[in-house]
C-alpha cells in the first residue's frame, strides 16, 4: 500500500471521527432540548423531591455541557452507562444481546437480495424486452411500491395463517427467517435489480463494448471482461449506502415476526427519553454510515482505475 | 503476407492488375426506428484492392461509417444490414456464421473507430486490449505477446511504450488513444484496415502524422485501407481512388485524380466548387454546399439531390438515376468511372470543368505535398 493511500485513509478516518463528535454533541443538546424526561409520567407524576432524588442520582440536575463532557469521557472508556427502559443491565450488554439477532437477519438479507438482485438486474439486460425482463421489471415495481410490513402482512396471511406452512414468528429456527428475510430483502433487491438493469445496458450500448465485439473477441469474454466488471463498479455506491441501514434492523420487521432484534429500540429509546441509549444508537448509526462510505470509496478506488487517488500509473 | 512487388503493382494507377480483396455488391442497412424506416446504406457497390487506399467522403449522415460497420457485420441496433453481398477472399461475409466471422474481425479486417475516447474500456490497461487480441486471434500470451505488443505501440510512434502499456485510457490525450487505437488496429496484420475519420478529434500535427503513419503501414504490409473522411484535401492527399456517398448512396466514384479534374456528378462538383478555407484553428479544409440533404425518413422518388442542386430537371425529379459509366456504359470495374446524375457536370460547360480544376489543384496543395492518386 503507498504512502499517498495510507494518508488518505487516515484523513478520512479523522474527519469522519470529527464528524461524529460534532454530530453527538448536537444531537445530545437538542436531545435534552426536547420537553419531558426519563422520569416524567404522565398519569402518576413522581413527587418533586423524588424526581430531583433520581434527577441527582442520573446527573440529569448539572447543566447540559457538563453532562455532554462527564457522557464524552465515559464513553471513551467504553461506559455507554445504563438504559433508562431496562436499568438492570448496562447499554453494552443490552446491544450484545439484541444486535448478533439483528446482524444475522441484516447479512442474510443482504446477501440474499444483493445477488438475486444483481443476478435479475443482469438477466434483464441481456435479455432485454424478452419476458424475463418483463417479469423482472414487475417484481422490481412490486418490491419498490410496497412497504415491507404490507409484503410482511402479505406473508404471513398466506403462508401461515392459511396455509400453515411456517410459524408466524419467533426467533431460534431458521425457517423463522424466511418470512422476515423477504418481506425486508424484496425492497433492497428491487432497487439492486432495477439499477444493475440500466447500469447493464448502459455499458452494452457503449462504443467499447461495440468495438470489442469487432475486434472478433467472443461473446463471453465480452460479457465478463467489458461488460459485468464495468456495470457492476457503480453498484458498490448503490449497495454501500444501504448497508447499515438493513444492519440496524426494522422495527416493523422486528415487531411483526418477533424478533427480538434491536430495530425497536429506535423507537422505544426516543419514547422513554432513554438518553444513554439514544447516544449509543446515534453512535452505532453514525460509525457503520461512515465507515460505508470510506470502505466502498475505497473498493472504488481499486475496482475503476479512473478513480484511483492521486492517478498514478503504478 | 503479400509481397513487396505485389504492393509496387497495386499502387498508383495500376490498381487494376490486382484483383479486388473485397468487393460489397448492392449493400442495405436499414433502421427500423419510431420514426419510420431508415435506409441508411441503400444499394452501395464498391472494391477494394490489395495496397490502395480509397477514400468515402460524404457530409455527416450519409452512411459512411454505416457502410464501414457493415463490413464487420457489427451495425449498432437497431439497424441491420439487409440486402447485398461482401465478398472477401471467396466467401460472403453476410452469409459465414458469426463464429467465422469472429475470426476475421480484428485480424483479417480491423477498424480504426472514428471516436478514440470512447473506444476503450476504462479499466483495462492499453496493454491488456492489445495483448487479448494477440491472445484471441493469434495465440500469443505472456512475455511474448507483451513484447510485441510493446512493438507496436513504439510503431505507432508511442514514446516509452513499455510504460504505457500499464497506462489506463484516461491518463492518454486523444492523440495518444487514437494511436493505441490504430495499434489495436494493426496487430494482427489485417488485409483491410477501415479508418472512420481517425483525424476528426486530433490537431493539425497529430492529423498529419497520423495520415503518413497509415500510409507507410499500408506500403509495408500491402493492406488495403478504406479511409473515411469528409475532409476533401485529405483524399487528395492520400486515397487512390474516391467513393462519393450522399443519401446512403454512391453519387460518384472514380480515381481520385479523376475525380478532382472531372466531376460528373454534380454534389461532387457542388462539393469541388465550394472554395476550399482553412478554419479558424486551422484544422483543414471544409466543404459546404448550401441547404440540408432529405430526411432519410422520407426521400424523394427522383435524385435524392434534387432540392439542392442548380441543374436539376424533371426527370431528376421522377426517376432515380443509377451509378453508371461516365461514357454511358454501365459496365462495372474498380478504376473506371461512375456516376449517378442525369445532368452530369462535366459534359455540360467546359468553364464549369475549369473551375473544378481550379478547385482540385487547391484541395491537392491544401493537402499533401506528394499526391499519389495524381501521379
Ligand atoms: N441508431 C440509429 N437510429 C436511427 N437511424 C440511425 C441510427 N444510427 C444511424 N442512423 C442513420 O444512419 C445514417 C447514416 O449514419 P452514419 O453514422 O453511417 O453516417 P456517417 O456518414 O458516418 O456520418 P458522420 O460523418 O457524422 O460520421 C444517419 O443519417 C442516420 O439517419
Ligand atoms: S440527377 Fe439531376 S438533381 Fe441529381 S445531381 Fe444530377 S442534375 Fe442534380
Ligand atoms: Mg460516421
Amino acid at each position: 500500500m503507498s504512502g499517498a493511500f495510507t494518508r488518505y485513509l487516515a484523513g478520512r478516518v479523522f474527519g469522519l471521527l470529527m464528524v461524529i463528535l460534532a454530530l453527538s454533541a448536537v444531537v445530545f443538546f437538542l436531545m435534552h432540548q426536547v420537553p419531558g424526561g426519563p422520569f416524567t409520567f404522565e398519569k402518576q407524576p413522581l413527587p418533586a423531591e423524588q424526581m430531583a432524588n433520581i434527577n441527582r442520582k442520573y446527573g440529569l440536575d448539572q447543566p447540559v455541557y457538563v453532562q455532554y463532557f462527564k457522557w464524552l469521557w465515559a464513553i471513551l472508556h467504553f461506559d455507554f452507562g445504563i438504559p433508562f427502559q431496562s436499568p438492570s443491565e448496562t447499554v453494552v450488554s443490552l446491544v450484545q444481546r439484541a444486535w448478533p439477532v439483528t446482524i444475522i437477519v441484516g447479512v442474510i438479507t443482504i446477501t440474499i437480495s444483493y445477488t438475486l438482485g444483481i443476478l435479475f438486474g443482469i438477466t434483464a439486460a441481456v435479455w432485454q424486452n424478452s419476458w424475463i425482463d418483463r417479469v423482472v421489471t414487475f417484481v422490481a415495481t412490486l418490491g419498490l411500491t410496497l412497504p415491507s410490513f404490507i409484503i410482511g402482512f402479505l406473508l404471513v396471511y398466506f403462508l401461515s395463517v392459511k396455509l400453515r406452512w411456517l410459524p408466524t414468528g419467533g426467533w431460534g429456527k431458521p425457517e423463522q427467517l424466511i418470512m422476515p428475510v423477504i418481506a425486508y430483502g424484496l425492497g433492497p433487491m428491487a432497487i439492486v435489480a432495477r439499477y444493475t438493469r440500466a447500469s447493464m445496458l448502459e455499458v452494452l450500448r457503449s462504443e467499447y463494448v461495440r468495438l470489442a465485439r469487432a475486434r472478433g473477441l467472443p461473446w463471453h469474454r465480452v460479457m465478463l471482461r467489458y461488460t459485468l466488471r464495468n456495470a457492476l463498479v457503480p453498484l458498490i455506491t448503490v449497495l454501500g449506502p444501504s448497508i447499515p441501514d438493513v444492519l440496524t434492523g426494522s422495527i416493523f420487521i422486528e415487531g411483526m415476526f418477533s424478533i427480538p432484534g434491536l430495530g425497536r429500540f429506535f423507537t422505544s429509546s426516543a419514547q422513554f427519553r432513554d438518553y444513554p441509549m439514544i447516544m449509543a444508537m446515534m453512535l452505532m448509526v453514525a460509525v457503520l454510515w461512515g465507515a460505508t462510505y470510506i470502505i466502498s470509496d475505497v473498493l472504488y478506488g481499486l475496482a475503476d482505475p479512473r478513480m484511483r487517488v492521486g492517478g498514478e500509473v503504478r | 503476407m503479400r509481397s513487396s512487388s505485389d504492393v509496387s503493382n497495386a499502387s498508383g494507377n495500376s490498381t487494376s492488375t490486382v484483383g479486388p480483396v473485397l468487393s460489397v455488391r448492392d449493400l442495405r442497412v436499414e433502421f427500423d426506428t419510431r420514426r419510420g424506416r431508415v435506409r441508411a446504406v441503400d444499394g452501395v457497390s464498391f472494391t477494394l484492392n490489395a495496397g490502395e487506399t480509397l477514400g468515402l467522403v460524404g457530409e455527416s449522415g450519409c452512411g459512411k461509417t454505416d457502410t464501414a460497420l457493415s463490413l464487420l457485420r457489427s451495425v449498432p441496433a437497431p439497424g441491420k444490414i439487409d440486402g447485398g453481398s461482401i465478398e472477401f477472399e471467396g466467401r460472403d461475409l453476410l452469409s459465414i456464421s458469426e463464429r467465422d466471422m469472429n475470426r476475421l474481425r480484428g485480424k483479417r479486417i480491423a477498424l480504426i473507430p472514428q471516436d478514440p475516447l470512447t473506444a476503450l474500456n476504462p479499466v483495462m490497461t492499453v496493454g491488456d486490449h492489445i495483448v487479448e487480441v494477440l491472445d484471441i486471434h493469434l495465440g500469443m500470451r505472456g512475455e511474448t505477446a507483451r513484447s510485441r505488443a510493446a512493438d507496436l505501440l513504439s510503431r505507432v510512434g508511442i514514446p516509452e511504450p513499455r510504460k504505457r502499456l500499464d497506462a489506463y485510457p484516461h491518463q492518454l490525450s486523444g492523440g495518444m488513444r487514437q494511436r493505441v487505437m490504430i495499434a489495436l488496429a494493426i496487430s494482427c496484420e489485417p488485409a483491410i484496415l477501415i479508418a472512420d475519420e481517425p483525424t476528426t478529434a486530433l490537431d493539425a500535427t497529430v492529423q498529419a502524422q497520423i495520415l503518413e503513419l497509415l500510409d507507410e503501414i499500408k506500403r509495408e504490409t500491402g493492406m488495403a485501407l478504406l479511409l473515411i473522411t469528409h475532409n476533401l484535401g485529405i483524399v487528395a492527399g492520400h486515397c487512390n481512388r474516391v467513393a462519393v456517398m450522399y443519401c446512403g448512396r454512391i453519387a460518384e466514384t472514380a480515381s481520385a485524380g479523376d475525380l478532382f479534374r472531372h466531376p460528373h456528378h454534380r454534389y461532387t462538383a457542388g462539393l469541388l466548387a465550394c472554395v476550399p478555407r482553412l478554419d479558424r484553428q486551422g484544422k483543414g479544409i471544409f466543404f459546404t454546399i448550401p441547404g440540408t440533404p432529405p430526411e432519410l425518413t422520407n426521400l424523394p422518388p427522383g435524385c435524392a439531390f434534387a432540392s439542392r442542386c442548380d441543374a436539376v430537371t424533371d426527370h431528376c425529379r421522377s426517376e432515380r438515376p443509377n451509378l453508371a459509366h461516365t461514357n454511358g456504359s454501365a459496365v462495372p470495374g474498380s478504376t473506371d468511372h461512375l456516376m449517378a446524375c442525369w445532368n452530369p457536370a462535366a459534359k455540360a460547360s467546359s468553364d464549369a470543368g475549369a473551375d473544378h480544376q481550379t478547385s482540385a489543384r487547391m484541395a491537392v496543395a491544401y493537402g499533401r505535398a506528394h499526391d499519389k492518386s495524381d501521379a
